[in-house]
């Protein structure tokens, strides 16, 4: 066993974990205080029901031989993780399977996460968690094979493994996920905006952000994670990894010296929520190309994804969908920004070791780039519109208008995210035992009906 | 007996404190509100999406007086909560009916 390797990947999957809770605050904060809860449970639920997928048939989807033409893992392969608990490092050395599988959990986790952001404040959690299931088994699971599960020989070149397609027959780079994670969540989160509608009020009244603490909070958190995420996806404690580091690094701070100075000239103000927003749309685009490009080189790809993802965010209110939290303007066009980027910024002196359009290696890595990039946002697009559109049609995905006016933390949840006043809204405790009998519930199917404001029961207030 | 109420802006509260202490007030009561008056509110940016905030930050002090030292009660108000500029806010007197203390059931005048 190569104990570096096993020691770095580990750390990484844990630093990729913390992502989602860091990705629950900054979109938590963005969100207006009656939905801070529900916004934040979005991401701790698709936490909660991907590490089950994941370990139940998801990696094995992903990660498993493949069943023809690079589309899917043999579902069976690792069912349960059953075969992968004997160590086979002893022999062949480097890294136990296991070490591999906690890490690339915690990316399909984040994808789908990211999701949630397009469709803040009018999701019933229920639906939600359905569609979890759902899109990563069909849209995250397969994707993940074609770009990150490489095909692998033994000593003698004889196959050992075959791999999905992007990575290995179209060859396009994307070391960390622009497009399995980025493009993929940032077409899902249109689509599903797209099917759930506009908030109410969207486009006139205030929905600006409650508390930029936490958003602040929250990016530092996935700045932090995203050096496992992109580094560790060396998938070994190396000069790849150390090369992948600094470029995250560098590339992050230039996208927000970018989306600062596009506030700036724009708007006439830089802003906090443009800072760490900035610092999401860098990281984003340096995702795909961090052991492709030179540490200038990732100066330039952030910069030029901070100022895109900065002007892109103004394109829902010009189209008119309500991507409430920007997962399109910021890991879509970021996505695309990295992963196209790569065909032009690409130096073979870095450790992928092939040259760009820029560096005199031609279009031919450019067109594997693109076609890569949209390959992915048209399958993530077109399986999430029908996912979305089915759980519309069958359970209902949105809450109705008077419960989004109410607030849906309290309605969904019943819970309210803050209690700041000295009179902590009155009342007192009513014991379980001295409620009268409930209402009936309205007629529907009750797991998901969520249609009730949570409220006492006439006559039992102190 | 009479009842000053001043809207004031947040800032300006230590000095109309100070103020009134000269003016031997002994008790008065602060609530954080928010309103506007002619000067509006302002405008906040968020991703480049510009709002309108209207309604403004303020404090509100209320002090219980005796009829005769009211007027200097407000003037003194006015005069330490005054920076010149828009939105330095309101100050009015009304009259008030009956008082009572509670720790000691005191009535009228007696109870301020």
């Amino acid at each position: 066993m190569d104990t570096g390797d096993t020691a770095w990947i580990l750390t990484s999957a844990a630093l990729v974990l913390l992502m989602t809770p860091g990705l629950a605050l900054f979109y938590g904060g963005m969100v207006r205080v009656k939905s801070v809860l529900n916004m934040m449970m979005m991401s701790f639920g698709a936490l909660a029901m991907i590490s089950v997928l994941w370990v139940l048939y998801g990696y094995s989807v992903s990660f498993g031989n493949d069943i023809g033409a690079g589309l899917l893992g043999d579902p069976t392969e690792f069912l349960g993780l059953a075969g992968l608990m004997e160590d086979t490092t002893s022999e062949a050395g480097g890294l136990p399977t296991m070490a591999f599988v906690g890490f690339q959990a915690g990316f399909a986790i984040i994808t789908t996460a990211l999701i949630s952001g397009a469709i803040a404040e009018r999701a019933k959690f229920g639906a939600w968690m359905v569609f979890v299931g759902i899109w990563v088994t069909i849209v995250y699971f397969p994707v993940a094979h074609w770009v990150f599960d490489f095909t692998l020989t033994d000593d003698d070149g004889v196959v050992t493994h075959v791999g999905g397609w992007i990575a290995n027959n179209l060859g396009a780079i994307d070391l960390a996920g622009g497009t399995a994670v980025h493009i993929n969540a940032g077409a899902a989160g249109l689509a599903l905006a797209l099917v759930l509608g506009k908030r109410t009020g969207f486009g006139g009244e205030a929905m600006r952000p409650h508390n930029l603490p936490l958003v602040m909070i929250g990016a530092g958190l996935l700045w932090f994670g995203w050096f496992g995420f992109n580094a560790g996806s060396a998938v070994a404690a190396n000069n790849t990894a150390a090369v992948a580091w600094v470029n995250t690094f560098v590339a992050t701070g230039a996208a927000c010296l970018g989306w600062l100075l596009v506030e700036k000239l724009r708007d006439g103000h830089s802003t906090s929520l443009g800072g760490a927003s900035g610092v999401v749309a860098g990281l984003v685009a340096i995702t795909p190309a961090c052991s492709a490009v030179s540490p200038v080189g990732a100066i330039g790809l952030g910069a030029v994804s901070g100022a895109l993802c900065a002007l892109a965010v103004g394109l829902k209110y010009r189209f008119g969908y309500d991507d409430s939290l920007d997962v399109v303007g910021v890991h879509l066009v970021g996505g695309l920004v990295g992963t196209i980027g790569v065909g032009f910024l690409a130096t073979a002196a870095a450790p992928a070791g092939i040259d760009g359009l820029l560096y005199g290696g031609g279009a031919d890595q450019l067109w594997r780039q693109v076609v890569g990039a949209f390959a992915v946002l048209v399958v993530s697009f077109v399986a999430t519109y029908l996912i979305g559109f089915l759980i519309e049609k069958t359970m209902g995905f949105r809450i109705n208008q008077d419960d989004e006016l109410a607030g849906i933390d309290n309605v969904v949840h019943a819970e309210t995210g803050y209690d700041f006043s000295a009179l902590g809204g009155g009342g007192s405790h009513v014991p379980e035992s001295a409620l009268p009998a409930r209402p009936p519930r309205p007629a529907g199917p009750s797991l998901f009906a969520e249609s009730t404001p949570h409220r006492s029961p006439e006559g039992t207030s102190a | 007996m009479k009842l000053v109420t001043g809207i004031v802006k947040p800032f300006k509260l230590d000095d109309v404190k100070t103020a009134l202490e000269l003016h031997g007030v002994e008790g008065l009561t602060v609530t954080e509100v928010q309103g506007y008056g002619r000067q509006r509110g302002h405008t906040e940016v968020y991703r480049g999406a510009e709002y309108q905030v209207d309604f403004v930050p303020k404090v509100k002090i209320e002090v219980l007086v005796s009829d005769e030292r009211s007027t200097a009660v407000l003037e003194a108000l006015v005069e330490a909560a005054r920076t010149g500029q828009i939105g330095d806010g309101k100050v009015w007197i009304t009259d008030i009916e009956d008082l009572a203390r509670v720790r000691t059931g005191e009535r009228g005048p007696d109870a301020i």
